[in-house]
């Protein structure tokens, strides 16, 4: 974006105060204003706060005007190593279970969905309509329609005269896949060093020797700590197991229920946007049905499943209403740091602790959507 | 000129509007509690025509959406005239620490109060040489509710100590009842629960030291509360965390489980909602180990300093006071009135027999429900009872409670 504007001798018009100009400006400053205030500004503020000690003294969460201490990173350390916060570790396990499962579940049903309809079945425009619809809900109303099918006693299980003790959609107490949370750093270096070893193998296809060396070099590195100084850190006074708790599937699956006609619409205009020239080209060079997909298809789709994951991705992270709506508060089962943050900040009156929550979610969106945008606007520069 | 002059005009006879009075009250009584306030605003304008009484109900369970609302009006400097608030240290805890209530003793003394509430209760509302709300009514949280039929059908009577309870599940599993006590969700049921199985093995004493910071949590005899607790939660139904607190009362109905521990809304939803009969189609029994104690919790409202209506917010916290006012609030809620001279006439079975106890009692408070511990500690609490019911570690949620309590400054 910035490239674009820099003046070129080809449009040697004077660029700046033309009337257009400053109309265009005008009618962006307000909204440039509330932007910086209620998006911005409250986003530094929260960020702030969080570094303080504000709703830790009971006597001064919520007093006039509060004394409010700044603690530095106090309230972090406690949330990714305290003895209270392991409740706040569990529901980012859970999350990131959650988002993992959603992404795949919604664009692995979006694609076959959007798959068979690319193949002009009879009354396609109301199979569309049908698996679009539920997204023209809320979440809130798909939760509760969902709570009420996934009863343990009620909906599916009576409809199809399952076992309510063993089709515990929402109220299984179990988990899978425990780890136990001290193991992090190992976890963490394990899957950055693999990320590591990706862009190293990436890097030899396009001959890049000296990336491809640096890269296998961090990689060895960082799993040399991980085994050696990495393994005696402790994240928690004592060892505590954190998993996937099964009683997310019945979220789940309200959840792909919801969004998954939305990939399909995605993929099907994706689909649709390949010309048939291509899938006759293929064709006419003796590619199965198979591997026009493989080889033509899929490849060509590859942007928009990264749009749909992005999409997903931060819809999933910062999931509330849903969650909500189907197992309601302190249900730690299902819980996800969106519902902890509220907990905390509106029960609770630990303001900063919430506050800091909500920066870990910041942060953990901002993962996903900063490297989106930056791709974005590079393409949208170079065209 | 002239123009100037109605404009002025119209402003004064809007501003001797104002002046005949304002009244917002903020609760979150909504759905079936709806008529019973409706009653008490009623009552109000009879007594007060002038005044223009705004109800601004927040709907929700147990006021969780109302008090977030609250709390923004408060921070943002635009307290409703009187809010409606659990007493005891969840308005202390919360909002008399933070200096914003006023001290309602004088209005104690003047309407002769001091010897119409229990001996008992004044404390709990108190701290600090205040008292800081005006109990609407009372709720009792450690009631056991049963089917007697059921009972007479299956040969058990209800226990009355916690081993008993263990004794008779295990009697009744025997006889292939998988879940002999019901319980709903951890949003609140299952602290509900773990209160009144507290009571029962700490007794009233150790359950006030518990709240004084003379008995740690960390004690033998608290971990106790906790196996025990434990224990019970292995006769309950293993769909709990998927029933609200109805749902869990529907399975002593239905006859798939034998008990169920909940406050004595749960009699107001089987008197009316389900038209069972109190007293032969439906029983009670104190929770085991909790006779002759009454656990309680109850709906208050306070005076938030600053109160843009203050003449007319004491007015109606005089209203709520009075046995008038009580006595028309409660029988529609299915609560019983605070003051211990209500008319026991205008009353069901139920609460006639509780109003007796309130009476007779020895009164504790609820940790569930707001008495006695602050908004910090409670919604810690529900997710240390969470993480019990999955890992049933005694120890560990000994502990973890133990270092809330220091937090949140329990029994300091």
């Amino acid at each position: 974006m910035a490239r674009a504007s820099i003046p070129t001798r080809a449009a040697p018009r004077r660029r700046s105060f033309n009337s257009d100009r400053l109309w265009s400006l005008v009618v962006l400053l307000p909204s440039a204003v509330l932007l910086a205030i209620f998006v911005y500004g409250f986003i530094f503020r929260s960020g702030y706060l969080s570094l303080t000690d504000w709703g830790n003294d009971p006597a001064q969460a919520l007093s006039l005007n509060p004394v409010i201490k700044y603690t530095g990173l106090t309230n972090y350390s406690n949330l990714f190593g305290g003895l209270l916060d392991s409740r706040f570790r569990q529901d980012l396990v859970s999350t990131l279970f959650f988002t993992a499962f959603f992404i795949v579940a919604c664009l692995g049903l979006g694609l076959g969905l959007a798959m068979l309809l690319d193949r002009n079945p009879k009354g396609e425009g109301l199979w569309r309509t049908i698996f679009l619809f539920p997204m023209s809900l809320s979440f809130i109303v798909t939760g509760t329609i969902w709570r009420w099918m996934l009863q343990p006693a009620g909906g599916v299980n009576a409809l199809f005269g399952l076992d309510p003790d063993r089709h515990a959609w929402l109220t299984s107490n179990a988990s899978i896949w425990r780890f136990d949370w001290n193991k992090l750093p190992l976890i963490t270096a394990v899957v950055v060093a693999l990320v590591l070893l990706g862009l190293a193998s990436r890097a030899r296809q396009s001959a890049n020797r000296t990336q491809m060396w640096v890269a296998i070099a961090c990689a060895a590195l960082l799993v040399l700590w991980a085994f050696t100084l990495g393994n005696s850190v402790k994240m928690t006074p004592v060892p505590e197991y954190h998993g996937f708790n099964l009683a997310f599937i019945g979220i789940i699956i309200a959840a792909v229920w919801q969004m998954s006609g939305y990939t399909m619409a995605l993929y099907l205009a994706g689909l649709r946007g390949i010309p048939d020239e291509l899938r006759e080209a293929a064709r006419v060079d003796g590619a199965s049905e198979w591997g026009v997909y493989r080889r033509v298809i899929f490849p060509l789709l590859a942007p928009i499943t990264l749009s749909a994951m992005i999409i997903l991705g931060h819809i999933s992270l910062k999931i509330f209403d849903l969650v909500y709506a189907m197992t309601s508060l302190n249900n730690l089962n299902t819980e996800v740091p969106a519902l902890l943050m509220y907990i905390t900040a509106f029960q609770g009156n630990q303001f900063a602790k919430g506050a800091a929550i909500g920066m870990v979610l910041l942060i953990l969106v901002a993962a996903v959507i900063v490297p989106y945008l930056a791709s974005q606007f590079r393409r949208s520069d170079r065209s | 000129m002239k123009k100037a002059l109605l404009i002025a005009a119209a402003l004064a006879v809007t501003g001797t509007a104002a002046a005949a009075g304002k009244l917002e009250i903020f609760s979150w009584w909504s759905g079936d509690e709806g008529p019973a306030l409706d009653a008490l605003v009623k009552l109000y304008k009879q007594k007060y025509p002038t005044v223009d009484l705004v109800n601004a109900t927040v709907a929700g369970g147990a006021g969780t959406n109302a008090k977030a609302v609250l709390k923004t009006r408060m921070l943002g400097g635009d307290p409703p005239d009187s809010f409606q608030v659990h007493a005891g240290q969840e308005l202390i805890g919360t909002w008399v620490v933070a200096n914003r209530m006023e001290d309602l003793t004088s209005l104690y003394k003047s309407e002769g109060w001091m010897s119409k509430f229990p001996k008992d209760l004044i404390p709990l509302l108190s701290s600090k040489g205040g008292i800081w709300s005006v109990p609407v009514n009372v709720h009792r949280s450690n009631v056991m509710w049963y089917i007697p039929a059921n009972l007479k059908k299956w040969g058990v009577t209800p226990p009355t100590s916690i081993d008993g309870l263990l004794k008779t599940c295990a009697t009744l599993k025997a006889k292939g009842l998988a879940a002999p006590i019901s319980v709903g969700d951890s949003s609140f049921p299952q602290p509900h629960m773990w209160e009144s199985i507290a009571l029962g093995t700490l007794g009233t004493q150790g359950w006030a030291d518990l709240w004084s910071g003379k008995l740690k949590f960390t004690d033998p005899r608290a971990v106790k509360v906790w196996t025990n607790f434990g224990k019970v939660m292995d006769c309950t139904n293993k769909d709990s965390s998927g029933l609200t607190w109805q749902q869990a009362t529907d399975r002593v109905v239905k006859g798939q489980s034998a008990f169920n521990i909940m406050g004595d809304w749960a009699a107001g939803y089987m008197a009316t909602t389900l038209k069972l009969k109190p007293g032969t189609g439906f029983g009670w029994a104190p929770a085991p180990g909790t006779a002759g104690t009454f656990l309680f919790l109850s709906d208050s409202f306070g005076l938030p300093k600053g109160a843009k209506d203050r003449t007319q917010a004491v007015n109606w916290l005089k209203l709520l006071g009075s046995k008038q006012g009580q006595d028309t609030f409660n029988p529609l809620k299915g609560s019983i009135a605070a003051r211990t001279d209500s008319d026991v006439s205008k009353y069901n079975v139920y609460s006639q027999s509780a109003a007796k106890d309130w009476r007779n009692n020895r009164i504790a408070g609820s940790l569930i429900h707001g008495v006695v511990a602050n908004e910090t500690f409670t919604s810690g609490f529900g997710g240390i009872v969470a993480q019990f019911v999955q890992n049933k570690d005694a120890n560990a949620a000994a502990q973890a409670t133990q270092a809330l309590a220091t937090q949140a400054g329990i029994g300091k």
